[in-house]
């Protein structure tokens, strides 16, 4: 696995991911997000439907969350997650946990991890942690680790113990990682601890680089925890002690905003779980990601692919019709159970090229989510995720074309 | 478009006054082939969004979707016509707002057929305290408890917004289980209705109006009915009242029964037929269309349809079964993904319900056995010996 900068500004890092996998073939945009899924599915789509979808990630993510209960049968199969699932070409990660639900706290031990599968609560060791693995075959994978700080008020105490036990579980899955036969061409990823206190996150930084992993995983940074001014300066300090070569996976976080304020301190790689959660709440992303290339029509653009909407989120109109707003929702969406859609017949966001916003109108999604019809997550989990990604695409060429400040501008809007 | 095949009404002999339209229905009938020892034909059946291959199974695509699958993967699929509810979309969103969306068609973004039901049935069967009167049916709304009446009148209306490329009659449903004098105060309502809705419609050149043969399972009161309706110039009729809870015997009595009396050159619709091998038997008998939530319906709860049967594939001895649900199929589920996969999906993610409606919709709309019975023709041999040797195999 390579790491390849082609350029570095401000702290934030342009490059490309190479060498994934054993054959050399996918390679992954850095910043860039991963493909989020429930036991190798994108939520809501089959492959038909996934590939409408352009430029999609070169890497699936998985968890353990979703996998673990179906170990026997993976280890039955003996061909890994990928070749299960009917996967089409695409390198594979593998995370501990799903970002995009809560897990129950106080399960961890020292020498064990709880997952929650269908059937409830899974506890790991290392040993059944690494032979998950073995039968999941992922391209890369984050050490099993001890992430559970994301809660208010983590005494220091129990910081510090998070950040020993990883460092003792990473130690103990790369020994594993080197006797186990099915994962010879696999890498493995450290997880940088430390909650919200500076010198735990430093040590658990300055330690877990001393390890021969391919890369970092940064956890407990989780949207919900922390406020990103503190995430900022955490996340800086982190990067300082990792060797620039070496990939940062940002695990938890999300929202525009915060996606881009995490690549202005170094981190290269995020989940790809913000677009479902959009989705499950009948949301569709349309905020601005557009990017203009000359300077002297920064502000004042022309109408672009991508002109944000005349309705701006309802931010500004809360239960205007006795709507209330979904829970979570952000200033980056559009509530489409909202009775003001119910006749409009425009699409979600002009100019998208997405197979929903190609085929179907707002007035239409209201209705599938009114009636409660399974469409309206397929049409709103196409749109936000080629939203989203379009999203990333467009930061990509921001960085590149030194124009981050005027997306941040229009982004933050 | 022209229907130059459907002027010919062959109605029964001794047939005299004829309801004819002033213009022709947009609907073209052609027949194939037609199997010497069964009633079986093969036909295309000309509609204004093209062509419909029969025999047809019709998915049930109630509130303007087919649950959770897209226009373009039913297209996919080989489906020529779903149906779409009077009903449920009369109710949600409303036939205004249809029509503002350049009909069914362009609100679901459906290129091709469209058939909706009159919304009678539903009023029957899913609301509580609902009246019939010769008025039409009177029933509380479920969703803000005001009382509504469905005529015929408001039926057509709301089908003519809908804009679908057949429409059903509003007919007075009794269930096939109840006998006695209502029976017959239906039929006769139903002839009644039919002639109301006939004048309602206000596309005749563009959608077509079929009639609904009632008369539950008593053979005199069909027999009435079918010579009562078939004066009317209609382009098509359903066979209507059947396949809710009656005998088999029964069932098929009335089938053929019916399709004895309905003329040749108009297209048969069994409406609410269902399974397998009724589809099977009720071709035999001369029906061209039908239509069942069932194969839809059962794929949500995880049912895969196979000629043997179906499988549970949430069932725990599907967890290491690596084969696809049929290795035959040549559906996108059953090329991509295995049994087990299925099994270990329905415990994370709503797509697995959508894969084996996928492969559902494949089975009934692509069903080896309609294919079987295009091949059969092509090689001219008889349906009939094909259907049993597909049975005996």
């Amino acid at each position: 696995m390579k790491l390849e900068l082609s350029k570095v500004v401000q702290g934030c890092r342009l490059g490309l991911l190479t060498a994934i996998e054993q054959t050399a073939q996918h390679s992954l945009d850095v910043p860039g997000c991963l493909l989020f899924t429930h036991c190798a599915t994108v939520p809501h789509l089959t492959q038909d439907t996934l590939h409408t979808l352009s430029n999609l990630p070169a890497v699936t993510q998985v968890t353990l969350n979703c996998l673990a209960e179906h170990h026997e049968v993976l280890e039955e199969f003996k061909e890994g997650v990928r070749k299960f699932a009917g996967l089409h070409d695409t390198a594979l990660y593998c995370s501990l946990h799903d970002s995009a639900t809560t897990n129950p706290a106080g399960h961890i031990t020292n020498k064990t991890v709880s997952v929650w599968g269908s059937g409830g609560r899974m506890e790991l060791t290392v040993a059944k942690f690494m032979a998950l693995q073995a039968a999941i075959k992922p391209d890369f994978y984050q050490s099993m680790a001890d992430g559970e700080t994301w809660q208010a008020n983590t005494s220091r105490k129990r910081v510090r113990k998070a950040v020993d036990r990883t460092l003792a579980h990473l130690d103990e899955c790369l020994i594993l990682h080197q006797k186990t036969q099915e994962l010879k061409q696999a890498k493995i990823f450290g997880v940088v601890e430390g909650g919200n206190i500076l010198e735990e996150r430093v040590r658990s930084a300055r330690e877990t680089a001393k390890r021969p992993v391919a890369g970092f995983v940064l956890d407990g940074f989780q949207s919900a925890a922390m406020k990103q001014d503190l995430r900022s300066q955490l996340i800086t300090a982190v990067t300082a002690e990792l060797p620039q070569e070496k990939p940062r996976l940002l695990q938890g976080v999300g929202r525009p905003d915060e996606v881009i304020a995490c690549v202005e301190v170094g981190v290269d790689l995020f989940e790809g779980f913000f677009p479902f959660q959009v989705t499950e709440r009948g949301c569709a992303l349309c905020f601005d990601c557009t990017v203009t290339t000359d300077p002297e029509t920064a502000g004042t653009s022309p109408s672009t692919v991508l002109e944000s909407n005349e309705e701006r989120p309802v931010v500004e109109e809360p239960k205007e019709n006795g709507d209330s707003c979904p829970e979570n929702m952000t200033r980056f969406e559009m509530n489409l159970n909202d009775k003001r859609y119910r006749e409009d017949l425009r699409p979600l966001v002009e100019g998208c090229s997405c197979y929903c916003c190609k085929n179907h109108t707002r007035a239409y999604i209201h209705h599938l989510l009114v009636t409660n019809e399974l469409l309206a997550g397929v049409l709103l989990m196409l749109h936000n995720t080629a939203h989203y990604l379009r999203f990333f695409r467009a930061l990509r060429e921001a960085l590149a074309n030194d124009r981050l400040q005027d997306f941040k501008r229009r982004v933050l809007q | 478009m022209a229907a130059v095949e459907s002027g010919t009404c062959e109605g029964p002999a001794g047939m005299s006054a004829v309801k004819r339209l002033s213009h022709a229905a947009p609907l073209a009938l052609r027949i194939l082939a037609e199997c010497p020892v069964s009633k079986a034909r093969a036909c295309v059946l000309t509609l204004p969004h093209g062509p419909v291959n029969t025999p047809v199974f019709m998915p049930v695509g109630t509130q303007g979707t087919m649950k959770g699958i897209t226009v373009e993967q039913l297209e996919e699929l080989g489906c020529q016509i779903c149906l779409g509810n009077t009903y449920h979309l009369g109710m949600r969103p409303g036939p205004e707002l249809i029509e503002k969306a350049s009909g069914l068609h362009g609100f679901m973004n459906w290129r091709r057929n469209l058939l909706t039901d009159s919304g009678g049935f539903q009023m029957v069967s899913l609301v509580e305290l609902s009246e019939v009167t010769e008025e039409g049916v009177m029933f509380r709304s479920p969703y803000d408890g005001k009382e509504i009446l469905l005529t015929p009148e408001q039926s057509i209306t709301i089908q003519n917004s809908l804009g679908s490329d057949i429409m059903m009659q509003l007919d007075d449903v009794v269930s096939s289980t109840v006998t006695g004098p209502r029976v017959e105060e239906a039929m006769h309502r139903s002839v009644r209705w039919l002639d109301r809705c006939i004048a309602a419609n206000k596309n005749p050149d563009r959608q077509n109006l079929f009639a609904i043969i009632q008369g539950g399972l008593n053979a005199d009161l069909r027999k009435a009915c079918l010579d009562e309706m078939t004066k009317r110039d209609v382009p098509g009729f359903a066979v209507g009242g059947l396949s809710g809870g009656e005998e088999k015997d029964d069932f098929w009595k009335m089938v053929t029964l019916s399709t004895d009396h309905l003329p040749r050159g108009k297209p048969r619709y069994l409406m609410g037929v269902g399974y397998a091998v009724d589809l099977v038997v009720c071709v035999a008998l001369g029906c061209d269309m039908f239509d069942c939530v069932f194969p839809t319906r059962t794929a949500r709860f995880g049912s895969a349809l196979v000629p043997w049967g179906s499988l549970q594939i949430k069932q725990k001895q599907y967890a290491k079964d690596f084969q696809p649900i049929d290795p035959d199929c040549q559906c996108a589920t059953c090329k991509r993904h295995s049994r087990a996969y299925l099994h270990a999906l329905f415990k994370s993610d709503t797509a697995a319900m959508h894969h084996i409606t996928i492969h559902n919709i494949s089975y009934q709309v692509l069903t080896k056995l309609i294919s079987r019975i295009f091949s059969c023709f092509s090689l001219y041999r008889c349906f009939y010996c094909s259907c049993c040797l597909y049975f005996l195999l």
